[in-house]
């Protein structure tokens, strides 16, 4: 991150150097940086309402219910975890956190989950296949309702801010299928070292 | 009316009336999440002013002119939209870097445009995945992560492909 921004500064003063648009350029930095504020105020609002939506689903056990429900799928992906076992049920919630996503428990449980996991398979610093699988299942961002993005159509004049919930359900459904796939195929090529 | 109009409503409604079911104090488990709300946009903040300067001042010279001609011959490839090119470089390595990109795609090209809507869908559909591959290990110190990377960037370049693909055949 840190040489991506030295690039982005050198890059940007040579080019207006070079052009003669050391104003436009001088004008940008004056007003992005209060752009910035502006937008974490209009993110200010739905964040808070969503946090505080979903807090009520964790503490109503609705969170709970619903990754009970989860963990047959669960039991898919990850073959050889008790049902019962601590790591399964961190696990779940942890799946269930993303949906609905709750980021501030997310990783919270899936770090819970990991240490678990490592507990009961982590002889090595080397990862386990289980923790390949969880990771990557976190990378993959299977949200039910993306509220940030939904904010940000309504800000600039999308008539139907909501309508792309449809396209990003597929889209993701279909990534984390393929992210699974690529875990599996992988794990048979890939040998732990000890 | 669509039927997404009824998702943010129904979602709502399912959360509070199962609350009143199982007797939990709404409006005080309201507020505490809420409470945590405020710090996670405060949170950002700091980063936000940095990375939007940064791409705002990248902007103003024409920097993403420059970067969108050089990837085009592969975007055009795929069929992708080279404006939504920057995203895919920063949306693995950083959350606000993305949602300033983000920002930065739908101020200009209008948030139901064909290429706002793909930036909405790959936003919506892919995380920060170096991010978290870097948390998750780096909590339980593991090392060496084997595969985990090669993984989640198969999941990454479905997910650009198929954002593109999919506003193609639903809007």
């Amino acid at each position: 991150m840190q040489y991506l921004i030295g690039i982005i500064v050198i890059f940007s003063y040579l080019l207006a150097l070079i052009n003669n648009e050391m104003s436009k350029l001088s004008l940008s930095i004056i007003t992005e940086c209060a752009n910035a504020v502006n937008l974490s105020i209009s993110l200010c609002g739905s964040i808070c309402l969503w946090s505080g939506i979903m807090n009520v689903a964790e503490k109503s056990g609705l969170v709970k219910q619903l990754s009970a429900f989860f963990t047959p799928l669960m039991r898919i992906l990850f073959p050889d975890i008790g049902r019962y076992s601590k790591a399964m049920g961190y696990i779940c919630l942890n799946f269930i956190s993303n949906l609905l996503g709750l980021g501030n428990a997310s990783t919270p449980l899936g770090i819970k989950a990991m240490e678990e996991l490592k507990k009961n398979e982590g002889v090595t610093d080397s990862a386990s296949n289980n923790m390949i699988m969880l990771t990557v299942l976190n990378t993959a961002a299977l949200q039910l309702f993306p509220a940030t993005i939904i904010t940000l159509r309504a800000k600039y004049g999308s008539a139907t801010p909501s309508d792309i919930i449809p396209a990003v359900w597929v889209v993701s459904a279909i990534t984390l299928s393929l992210t699974v796939l690529a875990v599996k195929v992988f794990s048979r090529f890939s040998k732990r070292s000890t | 009316m669509t039927f997404t109009d009824y998702f943010i409503p129904t979602i709502i409604l399912v959360i509070t009336g199962f609350a009143l079911l199982k007797k939990t104090d709404i409006f005080d488990a309201f507020l505490e999440g809420a409470k945590e709300g405020i710090s996670t946009s405060l949170d950002i903040l700091p980063s936000l002013i940095c990375l939007m300067t940064c791409i705002g001042m990248f902007k103003s010279v024409g920097g993403f002119g420059i970067l969108a001609s050089f990837v085009q011959p592969l975007t055009d490839f795929f069929g992708f939209p080279s404006e939504c090119a920057p995203l895919i470089f920063i949306r693995p390595m950083s959350g606000s870097g993305a949602l300033s990109v983000y920002n930065n795609i739908v101020s200009q090209y209008g948030a139901d445009s064909f290429i706002g809507r793909v930036a909405s869908v790959m936003m919506g559909s892919t995380e920060t995945t170096f991010y978290t591959v870097a948390v998750y290990f780096g909590a339980v110190k593991i090392k060496n992560s084997r595969y985990a990377i090669p993984a989640a960037l198969v999941g990454d370049m479905t997910g650009w492909i198929a954002s593109v693909i999919a506003v193609r055949m639903l809007f």
